[in-house]
């Protein structure tokens, strides 16, 4: 798909000299980024690198050490996961974060609630509203979980977890969506399911996902960016960043070293 | 001056009654993340152990004897009870040791009775030592302070200088790494609860006497040791001795003021009714402060908890 | 998950009430009205009232415990609050002459049971878990211990009494009889467990459960968890103040037992024994636990003992409370192969029965051998007088006990299997 790339646009996201220090290591050592709105964009690097705590500053689950985020070009300082998530950003997680207990379909309602203005109702019964539930049926037809519909969360496969995942993530109707390592421990058969997924669900919306897939990344990805220690080494067309000699030497470098 | 002197002896046999028993909480909850209510529990069995066994042998045995035993039982508890409940969760792990601390106490009141036992301090230390100002120290107070002082140094020098000790403090910082490291964890969990119950056991069998040996000992000071270690905040030892400390002097300083609160009312211009039963704040004209000593580590706690939701020292992720 | 065609045929939204979610509310209904027709007598009564008040009260507790993972040590004090306000009511409507019926009474308890928690769960719902138990106690001791200290308030050591037959009268009932205080305690009884499962199905009610299940989750969804929490604690303080209007009308008196800890600690016992997982489990506790109580406490002095080796055992073996059992049973029932399990539970269940009460016995008898005043070695159990110093008599209890448990253990093989097999659906074999 095209990505609307005209200069004028506000970024639906963009990080400014993002910094994040643990104790007295730097694991992000600043980051410069800019991603416009409708693109797929796909953050790669080796093991350690600290794309889970990229992720996680942008989502406000951690706070920078210094540097901001700009969501729609509003600066998230000092915001909390949930107030992020109301101004139209959601994430999935790479290990599964789903609410094990409750059934497939209470799932994906309760990640549609505050999008439907339901707030903290107490006057207001989820049964009887049928655009809550056609819209959580639509999600589940979406995910193709319907046949697991009443089941609780916890006893899905794995696969059916991460699309369950991908569900929650998308329900809300957010307009930038990150995906942490959709496809983390996954078949063949199983991938190509997700990344299907992602394609149907993502349209029309901006898309941020850390992968190790390199087949996934190349085949949805608009831009790649690299990451690697804590320092973005190249970002750019998945083209241009094949043939980046920078980054051939350096990823492969600290991907062996990484292996050791 | 006097009394002030002799508050701070008694409030520090307060404190460090208090630290033998968050200590062995703090250092089970954190490595395991489980907060053992029934911890007090374990100190009055102490008492009652050590009670039953000055009966046959005297003080002394019991005084090595009763933490033993105690510690032994501690460490079943973890290996058949607890570690079984732990697959559900931290709090029915908490609901567990809620329900075993019920248990206890009916246990020993099903063996005991529910009359206080007659578990006396033994006869040789029963003298004053020295007195401040005509009042007399009892040799057994200040026995309790070498005790809990002694405990407090072996502690700190198992924790800083052994080996095990540095697998707990590991195990405190991260406890995935140290059983990735190949360091056999369940079997130091079950340790460090027999030892940290073994401790609440000693501050049972020396606390016995002096506060009486009864079903209800548990309760009563329970429900002042979580507080402590609230306080503190949740999972620090520093944090749990301060707090102890603190409470201590608190409330053996409150106990024995003067302080009424009539002399506050007027002193903020008003005055005292002629017909006290017709004032709405009748209570306040009649509160002395150390009728509200023993609440005052609440309130102390939900002002921390308002103004430090972490406690004094504890760590923002725990 | 290849099955993309599979439309689900359940997904229409309810948009009217279906048979099947009135029926057991109507059951209910009707149980309470016919209730008094059956057992008639004073203490009859007495039980069922108190069991209607500690239902109120349990489910109440379970809004925080089961439904939004709030391990509270400390809720008494929301009913003890609304109790005490509401016997100040009482009197200020026998003093002042205030026009207030009767069965009004519980809205008052509820508004400041919930005026409380709104205070309290200011700051202590901020954190969950071990956490929020902890302040919970620290709280309910706090204020446990105010109602000695505020006598204006709670009335010191005695409590606060009245007389509710002051109030206007209600279609000319006075409430002088025990049987029309059954009857508007009933009435509140259905209503607030209506309003709380009807709590449950709101979208804060299904966003407790979600940050019960995974906090951190539901903040990415927009919720923050906090505030769920919140709303859920109000909710359930507001309830807890009804049960405490409840006490109020019942007894006509509160006094600071009905704040104090044991309260708090017994209501976890009752919503737990019961089992938290699902909205009816507190009833069943409520009912048990009652009857346990009322029953257990006449004949042996360490019932209490019993209760706490049940609870514990509850809490290891049976974490799903006896909702948790019965509902254990309904893939069973679904298939149809119920009567596979009648006789291995006969063949099990039997001399595990027998095997406690062999223990029981044994305990008696050792308790009375310990605590009995000197010279009364005389104690009848089971019907049967005997001394209690005499070894014989422990000696046979620990036999039953010792044949019981051996019975039962060589059976529970058999049952395992037999539930293997009722759980198993036939197409599997055929």
């Amino acid at each position: 798909m095209n990505a609307p790339m005209s200069k004028t646009a506000v970024p639906a996201l963009q990080l400014e000299g993002l910094r994040k220090s643990f104790g007295r290591t730097e694991i992000i050592r600043g980051v410069d980024l800019s991603i416009q709105r409708g693109e797929l964009h796909a953050v790669i690097g080796p093991n350690g690198a600290g794309k889970s705590t990229l992720f996680n500053l942008i989502t406000g689950r951690f706070a920078p050490t210094s540097g901001t985020v700009r969501l729609h070009g509003t600066d998230l300082a000092g915001m909390a996961p949930f107030q992020i998530n109301r101004m139209g950003l959601s994430r999935s997680f790479q290990i599964t974060n789903i609410f094990p207990k409750m059934t497939v379909f209470e799932n994906v309602r309760c990640s549609l609630l505050w999008s439907q203005g339901y707030r903290y109702s107490f006057w207001n019964l989820v049964s009887r509203s049928r655009e809550l539930n056609e819209g959580a049926d639509e999600i589940l037809e979406q995910i193709n979980l319907t046949a697991r519909r009443d089941l609780p969360a916890g006893v899905l496969s794995y696969a059916e977890q991460r699309a369950l995942e991908i569900g929650i993530t998308i329900a809300g109707g957010a307009d930038v969506i990150m995906l942490d390592e959709p496809t983390a421990g996954m078949s063949h058969s199983e991938t190509d399911y997700i990344v299907e997924l992602i394609r149907k669900v993502t349209e029309n919306k901006t898309l941020v996902m850390v992968e190790h897939d390199m087949g996934v990344v190349f085949g949805l990805a608009d831009r790649i960016s690299v990451l690697v220690y804590g320092e973005i080494i190249a970002t750019g067309r998945p083209e241009d960043v094949r043939a980046n000699p920078k980054v051939q030497e350096a990823y492969l470098g600290a991907a062996l070293e990484a292996e050791h | 001056m006097d009394l002030v002197v002799i508050n701070l002896i008694d409030g520090l046999v307060t404190g460090l009654l208090l630290f033998m028993l968050s200590s062995g909480l703090t250092l089970i909850f954190s490595m395991m993340g489980v907060l053992n209510f029934a911890h007090a529990s374990f100190y009055m069995l102490g008492a009652y152990f050590a009670y039953q066994i000055s009966l046959y042998v005297g003080f002394w045995p019991g005084l090595l004897i009763a933490p033993l035993i105690v510690g032994v039982l501690g460490a079943l508890v973890e290996r058949y009870g607890l570690r079984r409940v732990h697959q559900y969760g931290h709090v029915p792990e908490l609901i567990f040791t809620f329900g075993l601390a019920l248990l206890i106490e009916e246990v020993v009141q099903f063996i005991w009775g529910k009359n206080i036992v007659p578990f006396d301090e033994p006869e040789l230390l029963n003298f004053a030592l020295f007195s401040i100002g005509g009042n007399a120290i009892p040799a057994y107070k200040v026995f309790m302070i070498f005790i809990s002082i002694g405990i407090f140094l072996a502690l700190l020098y198992v924790l800083t200088r052994t080996r095990v000790g540095m697998v707990i403090q590991a195990a405190l910082s991260y406890p995935r790494t140290v059983e990735a490291l190949g360091h056999n964890v369940p079997l130091v969990f079950m340790g460090v609860f027999g030892v940290g119950t073994a401790l609440a056991g000693v501050a049972g069998v020396i606390a016995g006497p002096v506060l009486g040996t009864f079903p209800g000992m548990a309760f009563l000071l329970g429900s002042i040791v979580f507080v402590t270690i609230v306080i503190g905040g949740l999972g620090s030892l520093w944090g749990a001795l301060v707090a102890s400390l603190l409470i201590g002097w608190l409330t053996t300083f409150a106990a024995t003021s003067t302080f009424e609160f009539a002399s506050l009312l007027t002193a903020i211009g008003l005055e005292r009714p002629e017909d006290l039963s017709e004032s709405y704040i009748r209570d306040l004209w009649t509160l002395s402060l150390p009728q509200i000593g023993p609440i005052l580590p609440y309130i102390l706690m939900v002002l921390i908890l308002v103004f430090r939701p972490f406690g004094l020292f504890g760590k923002r992720d725990v | 998950m290849t099955d993309t065609t599979h439309k689900s045929a359940v997904s229409t939204p309810a948009s009217r009430l279906t048979l099947g979610q009135v029926a057991p509310w109507l059951f209910a209904i009707a149980f309470l009205v016919l209730l008094p027709f059956v057992f008639k007598s004073n203490a009859a009564l007495t039980i069922m009232n108190q069991m209607m008040i500690t239902i109120v009260f349990a489910l109440a507790y379970n809004m925080l415990l089961g439904q939004g993972g709030m391990l509270s040590f400390g809720h008494a004090v929301y009913l003890g609050f609304g109790g005490f306000m509401c016997m100040h009511i009482m009197n200020a409507v026998e003093d002042n002459g205030l026009p207030l019926p009767l069965p009004l009474l519980p809205i008052f308890g509820g508004l400041f049971g919930l005026g409380l928690a709104t205070i309290i769960g200011s700051f202590s719902t901020r954190r969950a878990g071990t956490v929020f138990a902890m302040i919970s106690l620290g709280i309910g001791e706090l204020i446990a211990a105010c109602t000695v200290i505020i006598v204006v308030l709670f009335g010191g050591e005695e409590g606060i009494s009245g007389d509710r037959t002051y109030g206007l009268p209600v279609f000319g009932y006075e409430f002088l009889q025990q049987i029309e205080v059954y009857y508007v305690l009933g009435f509140w009884t259905v209503l607030s467990a209506l309003l709380m499962y009807l709590f449950s199905r709101t979208p804060v009610g299904r966003m407790a459960n979600a940050v019960r299940d995974n906090p951190e989750r539901a903040e990415f969804l927009g919720y923050s968890a906090r505030w769920v929490r919140f709303y859920s604690f109000c909710a359930s303080g507001f309830f807890a103040g009804v049960a405490g209007a409840m006490v109020a009308i019942n007894y006509e008196i509160l006094t600071e037992q009905s704040m104090s800890a044991t309260q708090s600690g017994v209501i976890l016992l009752v919503a737990f024994l019961g089992g938290v997982g699902f909205f009816f489990g507190p009833i069943i506790g409520a009912i048990v636990f009652t009857l346990l109580q009322s029953v257990l406490s006449l004949y042996t002095e360490i019932w209490q003992l019993y209760l706490g080796a049940l609870f514990l055992a509850t809490v290891m073996f049976f974490p799903g409370g006896l909702a948790g059992v019965l509902m254990m049973h309904v893939p069973v029932a679904r298939l149809g192969k119920f009567g596979l399990l009648v006789m291995p539970y006969i063949k099990t269940l039997l001399p595990a029965l027998v095997s406690v009460i062999g223990v029981s016995a044994l305990m008696e008898i050792i308790f009375h051998y310990r605590h009995a005043p000197p010279g009364d070695e005389e104690m009848t159990l089971f019907w049967v007088t005997f001394d209690s110093h005499n070894l014989l008599a422990m000696l046979i209890a620990f036999v039953v006990a010792a044949a019981g448990f051996w019975v039962a253990k060589r059976n529970s093989g058999e049952l395992r299997n037999a539930w293997h097999a009722a759980n198993t659906p036939d197409g599997g074999r055929a």
